[in-house]
């Protein structure tokens, strides 16, 4: 019988020092924010694009740009796994000619960061399109690599890497789920 | 915020607003059709479903490269045997920027002109692998027959006098645009109503958001027994509560939403009319009349529109009008319809 072992690879205390980390490597990657719009892909890269909307504007002093992109009516797994019906919905300022740092939570296969290319693609058209990941957990089936990371975290294919988000405190865990091949003794 | 300056406010403009930018909003979609023939067994819940949906798309729709290619491989074909400008192109546009292979048949330049039977060209369609087909119908009932005999989706494009569901839908979602919400909102149709499958639908759809709806019309154009009291008893609940009333200035007199219909001239052969003339001068939809309406009334008609007959060709192009609005919520709407539908086939929705 196999069972499923959880285990806290980042706790809150760590994705916060990861997102703060994460928000001045954006900020020392472009030599400031000035041209740049974050871009959180829906929902867990929304809800990190938001952390880390609040500690860029603490270090720079200014605000800047941000929306969010949701890329269901993109995907390309259709028949292969089950897409939300429902759509979270895109919401984003003007792009054209300014860098577009595209964010996730969890860089997997790279399909998501597709995706989210073509639907930019379609909405303007941007100097330049960077990836910013809190967790890359390998994996790839397309030839994408992120610009900046936060933890790469080594595991195998069927395992699972959550993110949680709490909205009250805004903090967030990351949660690897591995299944243990129990070997009956 | 940076901590100097954290009294100044947050720039809105630049993030995204707080209306569900995170998601937060996405409530469970609601859907139970296999086919869309009419609104009289739709929930409010599912109307609200096809409105969140179809918000979702209108922003689709309004990026420069419209195109968010999910139903690759989903084969829409429209079948019409009625003349019709928005809403064909309007099917062929929504499911074209969702990716869809869409193709138009005109009846009189198909089988149907050799003879071939409404529901052999039905199977005809159905056996070319179609996931849907969008009819449109002079007979009543027709799209209901036609379901009966494929595997693919009907979608009602309007049948005789009887439905239009996909227009009371764009209705519903333009009026929740201005309005937020329609709950007792007094919504008027002006005209040809026994002839009009818009206010049928119409009646279905905004009676179930909660608006209470008047008909308005000359009685030869009224048809019998839609105000509850004229039912036999059962038929009562055949059709929502609404109200009837003959006189336009009456019907209109506090009216959040005016919606005028159009005289279907193709339809006049009975002599239910004395004249055009006498039509317009007692029941057009004009700035006097509509002053009478809350002030910041709604105008709305389904189009295609007879200037200076059923309404005034200044209010039809004024502030309170969303005429032109209507329509491209339409494509919004029937991109939202077809993707449910899409999802309901391929398993994603029980």
């Amino acid at each position: 019988m196999n069972t499923v072992a959880v285990s806290t690879v980042l706790d809150d205390v760590a994705v916060g020092r990861t997102v703060r980390r994460l928000a001045h490597e954006i900020i020392e990657f472009h030599d400031g924010v000035d041209n740049i719009v974050l871009v959180g892909i829906q929902t867990g890269g929304a809800m990190l694009t938001s952390l880390l909307v609040v500690e860029i504007e603490k270090i720079e002093a200014t605000n800047i740009p941000w929306g969010t992109l949701d890329i269901t009516l993109h995907r390309d797994d259709l028949g292969l796994e089950i897409p939300p019906v429902t759509l979270a919905g895109s919401n984003l300022p003007d792009i054209d000619g300014r860098i577009v740092v595209l964010i996730d939570d969890v860089l997997f296969t790279g399909r998501s960061v597709r995706a989210a290319l073509d639907a930019i693609n379609h909405l303007g058209r941007p100097e330049a399109v960077r990836l910013a990941v809190l967790v890359d957990r390998g994996h790839r089936e397309l030839p994408i690599r992120a610009d900046i990371v936060g933890k790469n975290i080594p595991t195998s294919f069927g395992d699972k890497v959550q993110v949680t988000y709490d909205d009250q405190i805004g903090s967030s865990v990351v949660l690897l789920r591995q299944e243990m091949i129990n070997d009956g003794t | 915020m940076a901590p100097n300056d954290s009294d100044k406010p947050i720039d809105s403009m630049i993030g995204p607003n707080a209306e569900g930018a995170l998601g937060a909003v996405s409530q469970d979609v609601i859907w139970n059709h296999d086919h869309v023939l009419d609104l009289d067994d739709f929930s409010f819940e599912e109307i609200e479903s096809v409105i969140s949906l179809a918000g979702k798309m209108r922003e689709v729709l309004d990026r420069r490269i419209a195109r968010a290619p999910i139903l690759r491989g989903f084969t829409v074909i429209n079948l019409f045997f009625e003349p019709s400008t928005r809403t064909r192109a309007s099917f062929e546009l929504a499911g074209k920027v969702l990716g869809a292979d869409v193709i138009s048949v005109s009846a009189n330049t198909s089988s149907v002109v050799k003879g071939e039977s409404l529901i052999d060209t039905v199977k005809t369609l159905s056996a070319m692998t179609a996931d849907a087909i969008v009819m449109r119908h002079e007979m009543s009932g027709a799209p209901y027959l036609a379901s009966r005999y494929t595997r693919a989706s009907v979608i009602n494009a309007g049948d005789g006098s009887h439905a239009h569901p996909t227009q009371a839908l764009l209705d519903i979602y333009t009026l929740k645009q201005r309005l937020g919400d329609l709950k007792n909102k007094k919504i008027v149709m002006v005209g040809d109503i026994a002839h009009s499958r818009v206010a049928r639908s119409g009646m279905w759809g905004f009676s179930a958001m909660g608006a209470k709806v008047v008909l308005c019309g000359p009685p030869t154009l009224l048809p019998s027994g839609f105000s509850v009291n004229e039912r036999p008893a059962h038929a009562r609940s055949a059709l929502p509560d609404v109200d009837i009333e003959t006189d336009i200035d009456v019907a209109i007199k506090d009216a959040d939403v005016v919606m005028a219909l159009r005289l279907q001239k193709e339809r006049q052969q009975g002599g239910l009319l004395p004249s055009l003339h006498e039509y317009s001068r007692l029941y057009q939809v004009t700035s006097e009349r509509l002053s009478k309406a809350k002030s910041n009334h709604i105008l709305m008609h389904p189009g295609p529109k007879n200037e200076g007959i059923e309404i005034g060709g200044d209010v039809a192009s004024g502030s309170n009008s969303t005429i032109e609005e209507q329509v491209t919520n339409g494509v919004a709407v029937r991109m939202a319809l077809l993707y449910l539908i899409a999802q309901k086939n391929r398993g994603r929705i029980n």
